[in-house]
């Protein structure tokens, strides 16, 4: 039997991999293993076979493929027209540094075998002969920050957690990934949830909390099924419950859905919905390090943030330390979507450019036209053109800009984009997704659609164009979340760069 | 509304799964939704009088949410991505597509000559490298052009 490997990632099971395993399955000498996947979507289904060479990548595979690469000779690695040769000598894959997503794609998400064999669960091994202000210090010290959008130092957070004295401490992922044109923590919880439990058992253990929960969104149904196996295989191999591996430590882990709700991501909004409240922002101080969970010290990060932690135990605070840029150390799984025709998962040490990011990974548009812009950080992130490409990627260089590497989505806009109607479309989403706290975001996002309609419209636009900045200006400084807070983002920098979309001068 | 003894039992069936948890409310709905396709009203007092809080606190919650409906969906529901990484593939024009192939708008439901579907916007599915995305019922669909969706209305929704 041969072993050939396909993704059961939603996005590859979005145009077809299902049906390839399928239709494979049925072949003789095939041994279905079902993975993650590579991150190159433009190429999925893309199906892998293990030859004595190395796995041989083919895709996109489609069902009705599956008779001519057999007639080919795919099982022996054999050329056809859809093959790619060894998937590790992809250039897309190759010129990659991977070290969160180093598993996602390679083993089978469920097989605690496998993901130890692959290096898993040695980060808490070395946790678990260390004290939690030993662990803290180690994650400081790797330089590491919150992969959900604040870049906020995940070591401190931590250390937080652990000096304020409590009964219950909890850990909570925050799996909402809201950002349009982000797929990151999804693709990990499909790929290697195992990364991730990983990750909040050494937080647990750092600062002694005995409960977590994973907060995960509701359009991610696939994500749901694989991490809720992926809790029961750990808990069956001993990783979760009342004595973590013998360490005489306890951590609990339980999964929650969220209801659709993109203000849920804001941390506080989380812990509200979390608690079985609507999800409104809450106040701060105090900060759920200190007052979080049921009011208890809650350490909260991103997916990615705790998905990086496992390898930084593993291998080292210096090692980690070693990619990266002055603040924005470590690496960083951008992910390229839209208009693009590479789009997928790169994995890269901060400091590479946006330039090199759409073009030598992404290849261009993917309608073939001219690239006009991209949108990087989500929907509250700035719109830069072309010509500001070569930018680096890292996270004081982007705030300098007024702009965001947030979770790292970029999203890729050809020639044919109306930047009127995407600041309109910002503006639009604010309102619709605004929790309601507070005024500058509940009202001024409905203004602010109102005002871009009546602004390319109106024969005085240079005065509509004055009070939109006003406003954005006011939900800047006056919204207690970065919801209002950061739609000025999309909306300005639109503004900025392509004044004549809105019938306005361009300015030199 | 006069309740039915299915969605009585749904109800308290999804109630007693998740009294035990701490935060129970959206498991909770969630479960009564995933078992009816919505939540029904009265769920609201039922939900209230186990948990002791009250029904102003539990409708609060259930009106919050974008997912929770009132009232029972299509047969199929249908949600749609509209935002920027679809929209730079040409979502907008899959929108006005398949609002005019099923003839409905958002948050309504298709006649039942056209299949009886609900249509939903969604603000990204975490699909957007192969994107313009949709679901069906759950199911995830990718690079979905307006003949891919009026192949997967044939033999989807049908
Ligand atoms: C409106 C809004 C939405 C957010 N959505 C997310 C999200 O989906 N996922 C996420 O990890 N962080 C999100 N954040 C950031 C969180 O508030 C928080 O900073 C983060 O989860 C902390 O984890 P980290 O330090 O590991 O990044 C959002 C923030 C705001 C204001
Ligand atoms: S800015 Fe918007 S989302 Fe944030 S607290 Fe205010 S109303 Fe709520
Ligand atoms: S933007 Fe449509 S799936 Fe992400």
């Amino acid at each position: 039997m041969t072993r050939v490997f396909v993704p059961l990632d939603a996005s590859a099971k979005s145009v077809g991999a299902d049906q390839v395993a399928n239709a494979l399955a049925m072949m003789d000498g095939v041994d279905v293993v079902r993975t993650g996947s590579r991150g190159m979507l433009w190429l999925e289904p893309m199906v892998e076979v293990e030859t004595p060479r190395g796995r041989m990548a083919y895709g996109p595979v489609q069902a009705h493929d599956v008779p001519g690469l057999m007639a080919a000779g795919f099982l022996e690695g054999k050329p056809h027209p859809l093959s790619h040769g060894l998937t590790e000598e992809i250039p897309y894959l190759k010129q990659q540094e991977r070290l969160t997503f180093a598993r996602c794609g390679v083993i089978d998400p469920l097989d605690v075998a496998d993901y130890e064999k692959h290096d898993g669960f040695k980060g808490l091994e070395a946790a678990l002969r260390m004290s939690g202000a030993e662990i803290v210090d180690v994650v400081t010290k790797s330089g590491l920050r919150g992969r959900g959008g604040a870049a906020f130092p995940t070591g401190i957070k931590w250390k937080t957690v652990l000096d304020t004295p409590a009964d219950q401490k909890y850990v909570v992922c925050n799996a909402d990934e809201g950002d349009s044109g982000t797929f990151s923590d999804r693709m990990i919880m499909e790929g290697d949830p195992l990364v991730l439990i990983e990750g909040m058992i050494i937080t647990a253990v750092a600062v002694g909390a005995t409960k977590g929960f994973v907060y995960l969104r509701s359009e991610y149904p696939d994500a749901e099924r694989v991490f809720g196996h992926a809790i029961e295989a750990a808990k069956k191999a001993g990783y979760l419950g009342d004595d973590v591996r013998g360490s005489g430590k306890a951590f609990h882990l339980e999964l929650r859905r969220g209801a659709g709700s993109y203000v849920c991501g804001e941390e506080t909004a989380l812990l509200e919905s979390l608690e079985g409240k609507r999800g409104v922002v809450r106040y701060r101080p105090p900060v759920p390090a200190v007052s979080g969970l049921f009011g208890k010290p809650t350490a909260l990060n991103n997916v990615n943030t705790f998905a990086s932690v496992p390898i930084i135990l593993h291998r080292g605070a210096d090692f980690y330390r070693d990619y990266g840029v002055g603040k924005s150390r470590g690496t960083v799984a951008f992910q390229l979507g839209g208009n693009v025709k590479h789009g997928g998962i790169v994995e890269k040490a901060f400091g590479l450019t946006l330039r090199q990011l759409v073009y030598d990974f992404g290849g261009g548009s993917a309608s073939g036209r001219p690239i006009r812009c991209a949108q990087i950080g989500g929907p509250l992130g700035a719109y830069l053109p072309e010509s500001e490409f070569d930018i680096p990627l890292d996270y004081e260089a982007f705030a300098a800009k007024n702009a965001l590497v947030g979770h790292g989505g970029v999203v890729v806009f050809d020639d044919t984009v109306d930047m009127a109607k995407m600041a309109r479309f910002a503006m639009e989403f604010c309102a619709i997704e605004s929790c309601g706290k507070c005024t500058p975001c509940r009202i001024g996002a409905r203004r602010g659609v109102e005002l871009i309609d009546k602004l390319v419209k109106s024969k005085r636009r240079e005065v509509e164009h004055d009070t939109l900045l006003d406003l954005c200006n006011t939900m800047t400084h006056a919204s207690l979340c970065a919801l209002g807070g950061l739609t000025a983002y999309p909306v300005e920098s639109a503004l900025r760069y392509f004044p004549e979309d809105f019938g306005l001068p361009v300015r030199n | 509304m006069i309740e039915t003894s299915l969605e009585v039992d749904a109800v308290d069936r999804a109630i007693a799964g998740s009294l035990h948890l701490d935060g129970a409310v959206l498991p909770m709905l969630h479960a009564i939704q995933d078992e009816l396709g919505y939540v029904p009203g009265f769920a609201t007092d039922r939900i209230a009088e186990a948990l002791n809080l009250s029904r102003a606190e539990i409708y609060g919650v259930v009106t919050f949410y974008h997912d929770f409906r009132s009232t029972p969906p299509g047969r199929h529901v249908v949600k749609v991505c509209r935002a920027e990484a679809c929209q730079a593939m040409g979502a907008d024009a899959l929108v006005d597509h398949m609002k005019q192939r099923l003839g409905c708008d958002f948050h309504e439901t298709s006649p039942s000559s056209a299949g009886s579907v609900t249509l939903e916007p969604v603000y990204c599915l975490g699909n957007c490298a192969v994107g313009p995305s949709l679901s069906i019922d759950g199911k995830l669909h990718g690079r979905v052009t307006k003949e891919r969706f009026d192949d997967l209305a044939k033999t989807e929704l049908g």
